[in-house]
C-alpha cells in the first residue's frame, strides 16, 4: 500500500511538474485574469468583435528607457548630467530589486546621454548597466563586443541607439524566458521612473504654461494603470508589493490631473503610407500639482538609487 | 524507487525543452520580426509568446504625439494568418490588418497621446481533428521622432 502510494505520488509530482512547465512555456506575457476575459463590445462594433472570446496573454507595455529618453529630447529639453544616477553608486546595489531597478535607471541614463552625444558618459553608463545585468545573472545581455562596438561608433547616434535597444531587449527577453517576470517588471519600472524624474527636474517653472516637456509629463498619467497592472501580475513578490505601494502613492497625484480626449478619427495618408490618428486633448495640471508630482517622483526615485 | 530516479531526468528534460522553445521564440523575434521595423528604431521591449490556433493576446501601451510609430506583428510560418486590431479607449476599432491583407506592419502617428489596445489573434486552419498549430507570435514597436 505504502509502495503504491509512493509510486502514485511520484507520478503525481511528474504530472504536476509537466503541467507547470507547460504553463511556463507560454512566456512573455501575463495570463489573463478571469475578470478580464470578456470584452465589452459596443453594439456598432459587434461584427468586428464577434470572434473575440478571451485573451490568452496580456502584455502591459511601458515606454522603454530608450523611448522615455527620446520623449525628453523631442520635447526640446536640455541635457544635464547632474540629473543622472551617478555611476559611483554601482557598488551599492546588491539585492536583485536594487539591481533590477537600477538596470532600468542606468539604461535610461545611457539612452539620455546617447541622444545628446555625451561620448564618455555613454561608455560609463553602458558599463554601469552591464554591471547590473551581470549581477542579475543575465547572460550575454551586454557583451564586451557590444561595448567595443559602442566605442568604435561613439559619434554615430543611430548605431549607439541600436546597440542600446539590442542590449535592453537581450535583458528583458532573458528575464521573460527564464521565468523572472517580477525582475523584468522592476527593470521597466526603474527606467520609467528615471525618465519621469529627469523630465520633472528639467522643467523651468518660469516657462510652465505651454511647456512641451510638461505635456510629456502629463502623458505619463496614461501609463500609470499599465504600470500597476504590470506590477500586480507579480504581486506575491515582497519587493514588488513595496513598489505597488509607491506607485499607488504617485497615482494619487496623477489622479489630480484631468485629461479629456475627443474620439480618434483615423485618416490614412497615401503619400507616407501612414495612418494619422486625429484627436484633440485638454489637460489641466496646475503648477501646484506639478510641484507635488515632482516631489513625489523624486522621493520614490531616491529610494531606488540610494 | 525507480520512479524517483526518473523524476529528476524528466524534470531536466522538460526544463530543457521549455528553455529551447523560449529561446526559439526570441531568435524568431530577432531574426524575423525586428527587420520588419525597417528605418524605425526598435524601443528595446520584448513581447512574444507561443500561441495556438484561435488564441489571442492583448497589449496595452501609451503612444505619444511626438513620435512616428511602426508596429510589427509576426507569426511563425507554421501558423495561419495572424490578425491584429488596434482599439482606442472606447473600444472602437481604429485599424485591422484584415482590411490590409493581414499586413505584418502598420505605420501611424498621433495628434495627441493615447493609450491604445492591440488585440492579436491567430486564425484557424479550420481542419477538425488535426492537432492545432502552435508557434511564436512577436509584437515589436519602432519609433522615429516626428520631422
Amino acid at each position: 500500500m505504502n509502495k503504491k502510494f509512493g509510486i502514485s505520488s511520484g507520478i503525481l509530482v511528474v504530472v504536476l511538474l509537466f503541467a507547470s512547465m507547460l504553463i511556463g512555456c507560454k512566456s512573455g506575457g501575463n495570463k489573463a485574469p478571469k475578470d478580464k476575459e470578456t470584452v465589452d463590445v459596443p453594439k456598432d462594433n459587434t461584427a468586428v468583435y464577434e470572434d473575440i472570446k478571451q485573451a490568452e496573454k496580456i502584455f502591459n507595455a511601458l515606454p522603454s528607457p530608450l523611448e522615455s529618453a527620446m520623449l525628453i529630447k523631442s520635447a526640446g529639453a536640455r541635457f544635464d548630467d547632474a540629473m543622472l544616477n551617478p555611476i559611483g553608486n554601482v557598488n551599492n546595489y546588491v539585492t536583485n530589486k536594487s539591481m533590477a531597478l537600477n538596470l532600468g535607471i542606468y539604461t535610461c541614463d545611457l539612452s539620455f546621454a546617447s541622444l545628446y552625444e555625451q561620448t564618455q558618459l555613454i561608455i560609463d553608463y553602458m558599463n554601469a548597466a552591464k554591471k547590473m545585468a551581470d549581477g542579475l545573472g543575465i547572460l550575454k545581455a551586454i557583451e564586451q563586443s557590444s561595448i567595443d562596438r559602442l566605442e568604435e561608433n561613439i559619434n554615430n547616434t543611430e548605431v549607439i541607439m541600436e546597440i542600446v535597444s539590442t542590449t535592453f531587449m537581450n535583458s528583458n527577453s532573458y528575464l521573460a524566458d527564464n521565468g523572472q517576470p517580477a525582475i523584468a517588471a522592476m527593470v521597466l519600472v526603474g527606467g520609467w521612473f528615471e525618465g519621469l524624474y529627469i523630465s520633472t527636474q528639467l522643467v523651468d517653472m518660469k516657462d510652465f504654461n505651454g511647456n512641451k516637456l510638461v505635456g510629456r509629463i502629463i502623458d505619463q498619467k496614461l501609463s500609470i494603470d499599465i504600470l500597476l497592472s504590470l506590477l500586480e501580475s507579480s504581486k506575491e513578490n515582497p519587493a514588488v508589493d513595496e513598489l505597488i505601494a509607491q506607485v499607488k502613492k504617485l497615482k494619487v497625484v496623477f489622479d489630480k490631473i484631468t485629461i479629456t480626449t475627443s474620439p480618434i478619427r483615423p485618416e490614412f495618408d497615401k503619400a507616407s503610407n501612414t495612418t494619422i490618428l486625429k484627436s484633440e486633448v485638454k489637460t489641466d495640471m496646475t503648477p501646484a500639482v506639478f510641484n507635488e508630482l515632482s516631489a513625489t517622483v523624486a522621493e520614490i526615485r531616491s529610494t531606488f538609487v540610494n | 524507487m525507480r520512479i524517483y530516479r526518473i523524476i529528476p531526468i524528466l524534470a531536466l528534460l522538460i526544463i530543457t525543452l521549455t528553455v529551447n522553445v523560449d529561446a526559439q521564440c526570441k531568435a524568431f523575434a530577432k531574426k524575423v520580426c525586428l527587420p520588419e521595423l525597417g528605418a524605425y528604431t526598435h524601443d528595446g521591449n520584448y513581447h512574444a509568446a507561443i500561441l495556438v490556433e484561435g488564441e489571442e493576446a492583448e497589449l496595452y501601451k501609451t503612444f505619444y504625439s511626438d513620435m512616428d510609430y511602426r508596429v510589427a506583428i509576426c507569426g511563425e510560418d507554421k501558423l495561419p494568418n495572424v490578425e491584429f486590431k488596434v482599439l482606442d479607449s472606447n473600444k472602437n476599432v481604429i485599424y485591422s490588418n484584415k482590411d490590409a491583407g493581414f499586413a505584418k506592419t502598420w505605420d501611424f502617428k498621433l495628434q495627441s497621446s493615447q493609450q491604445l489596445k492591440l488585440v492579436v489573434k491567430v486564425s484557424s486552419f479550420n481542419q477538425p481533428g488535426d492537432t492545432p498549430a502552435s508557434g511564436c507570435v512577436s509584437i515589436m514597436f519602432g519609433f522615429k521622432m516626428k520631422k
